[in-house]
């Protein structure tokens, strides 16, 4: 593997802007590197090396005469769940296995916009349902990092493949979405940087839908300033997205490396969870022990409804994914299997398509929005979200951010949970909160446990206020010093 | 609450989803651990609180209605499972 591979976002679009190295020299190392990976990581889903190398000679073009975007010339990797023209787009489902979208989704757009070259569609858990990618229809995808017996590790999930990607070198930034931690854990579970920012700053048109309210495409990267790079070349208003926010996007680069004095830290004592291993506390208490250092005021706060986060979670999303995916009927677009009459061709090809843990997500959902289960389960859910964003909106009158824990564990081997749905669901406990309020939230590599594996800490802020998370998460990322990689047996 | 195998069959079938019947039990299991788990919910006081659908704080956008996209009959067929001279091929469904 080439050394270019291993620079940063921001050191390779400097080598790119100075002519020192050229993207179709970029894309042609980064295809090649990620091919070679793919029958160890299983991490992408598709490639279109016509369209990579077209568009690094785009941007070669551009860089030549001294132009080019925020990112120009850099391959980034989209997760599958991202409509790329003319490229397979499936979901890592079965229903979608033979989709190509015939439009871009606004994300990658703006992203090619800002110089973006397209590298390859990454595996993910199908749907986005998931936490350790192993729903996909494509098989699990293996984490660079490997356990202490060098058994196989998940990345987590759902947007496992992006991550894997990121970690293992293969290419400079990748999209997740994150609906319930989708990005943050997988990002904590590979040692690298995961970014959710406020519900809305990046569109969701032509990304596929899983729970509408709660989805939030963003960004994987190898620092702090890369993920800021990245969002900031994703994010912006979309008319085509009623939901995305209208205000003008903040120079979330430029926060990265401002002073973290004086900031108030939030520390919640409900984020102390029963098992949590004892290497995440101490962690987390390194964290705390690194700000206080910086400067910042460490405060003790409480979030008092986050042990409700997740099963209000586990109605809204099925919920909202019930309907979003009430689409795939077998008429327009993606499989279609025969049957007797129009009611058994759409239940045939909803059965052949969906797997189980999207199947069981749907059933969930249909359930609690049917007559008589309604007001019991969905709208008290609906109002236990609203309990969620009232603990932040309290907590946020007295501190600028809020640092916890991403994940309950270090990256788990693959089949450890994959029989226990709601042990599987607990690994979104500390993410989760943070979709139910539509605030800003990332994971940044905070150290290694035991076994050399990644261990992330989360910093939450207000909505809106990407910026103190980008100088926090920046601080921490200073103070920890983190530089581990996974050795390379891929 | 919970669900009985029969709760199953039947939201399998508002779901569209064919279930075989050897799955059910199973499935009512898996579905009976999920709901039993979110249970707890009913210990959260939410007399008088607002239910929360959105976490966006601006009202819904409306857009001048007018036609900003179509002539596209190709790239809307693209992906149909079956099509013909510019339609979509479905299966019958009036009698």
């Amino acid at each position: 593997m080439s050394d270019l591979l291993k620079l940063s976002l921001d050191e390779v679009t400097t080598k790119l802007k100075a002519k020192e190295v050229s993207a179709t020299e970029l894309a042609k190392d980064a295809l090649a590197a990620a091919q070679a990976a793919q029958p160890a990581l299983n991490a992408f889903t598709a490639f279109d090396e016509d369209k990579t190398l077209a568009m690094a000679a785009a941007s070669d073009e551009k860089l030549a005469k001294g132009e080019g975007g925020l990112i120009e010339g850099a391959p980034i990797a989209i997760k599958d769940l991202f409509a790329v023209e003319g490229v397979s787009t499936t979901a890592s489902s079965n229903i979608l296995k033979d989709f190509k979208p015939t439009y871009e989704s606004t994300v990658t757009s703006t992203l090619w916009g800002n110089g973006g070259v397209f590298l390859c569609k990454t595996s993910m858990d199908e749907f986005a349902m998931g936490s350790s990618n192993e729903t996909a229809n494509t098989g699990p995808v293996n984490n660079p990092w490997t356990g202490a017996n060098g058994e196989m590790l998940t990345p987590g999930g759902s947007s496992g493949g992006s991550a894997a990607a990121v970690a293992a070198d293969l290419c400079f930034g990748a999209t997740g979405t994150d609906t319930g931690g989708s990005i943050r854990q997988p990002a904590a579970f590979t040692g690298t940087v995961g970014v959710k920012a406020t519900y809305g700053r990046t569109s969701r048109w032509g990304t596929i839908a899983f729970a509408s309210s709660l989805d939030h495409p963003g960004p994987f990267a190898k620092t702090v300033k890369d993920s800021a790079i990245m969002l900031q070349a994703m994010s912006g208003h979309d008319p085509k997205d009623s939901t995305s926010l209208p205000n003008d996007v903040p120079n979330f680069v430029a926060a990265c490396g401002q002073s973290v004095k004086g900031l108030k830290i939030g520390v919640p004592k409900e984020y102390r969870v029963d098992g949590m291993p004892e290497e995440i506390e101490k962690a987390w208490q390194q964290g705390i022990e690194w700000l206080k250092a910086a400067g910042c005021e460490i405060v003790d706060i409480t979030l008092p409804h986050t042990k409700y986060a997740l099963p209000a979670y586990y109605i809204v999303a099925p919920a909202e994914a019930s309907s979003n995916l009430a689409r795939y009927d077998g008429m327009r677009y993606g499989l279609r299997e025969e049957g007797e009459d129009l009611t058994a061709v759409y239940e045939n090809t909803r059965a052949a398509g969906f797997g189980h843990e999207v199947q069981r997500r749907i059933m969930i959902g249909t359930y609690v929005l049917s007559a008589g289960y309604y007001d019991a389960y969905y709208l008290r859910a609906q109002k236990v979200r609203t309990r969620i964003l009232e603990d932040f909106d309290k907590a946020f009158q007295t501190v600028d951010a809020i640092l916890t824990p991403s994940a309950p564990s270090a990256a788990f081997a693959l089949g450890s949970k994959s029989d226990d749905p709601i042990a599987m669901y607990l690994n979104d406990v500390f993410t989760v909160t943070a979709n139910l309020a539509g605030v800003p939230a990332m994971s940044v590599p905070a150290g290694t446990d035991k076994d050399g594996l990644p261990l992330g800490l989360q910093i939450i802020t207000r909505a809106l206020d990407e910026e103190t998370m980008f100088k926090v998460g920046h601080a921490i990322e200073d103070a920890a010093g983190f530089n581990a990689k996974p050795e390379k047996w891929w | 609450m919970s669900v009985t195998a029969d709760d199953v069959r039947r939201i399998a079938r508002l779901a569209r989803i064919a279930e075989p019947e050897d799955r059910l039990d199973a499935l009512t299991g898996e579905l009976n651990g999920i709901l039993n788990w979110i249970e707890q919910l009913n210990e959260v006081d939410v007399e008088g609180v607002e239910a929360m659908t959105t976490p966006v704080k601006f009202p819904l956008p409306q857009r001048v209605d007018n036609v900003t996209d179509g002539d596209c009959r190709e790239r809307v067929l693209a992906n149909a499972p079956k099509s013909d001279e510019g339609f979509f091929v479905v299966p019958k469904s009036v009698e």
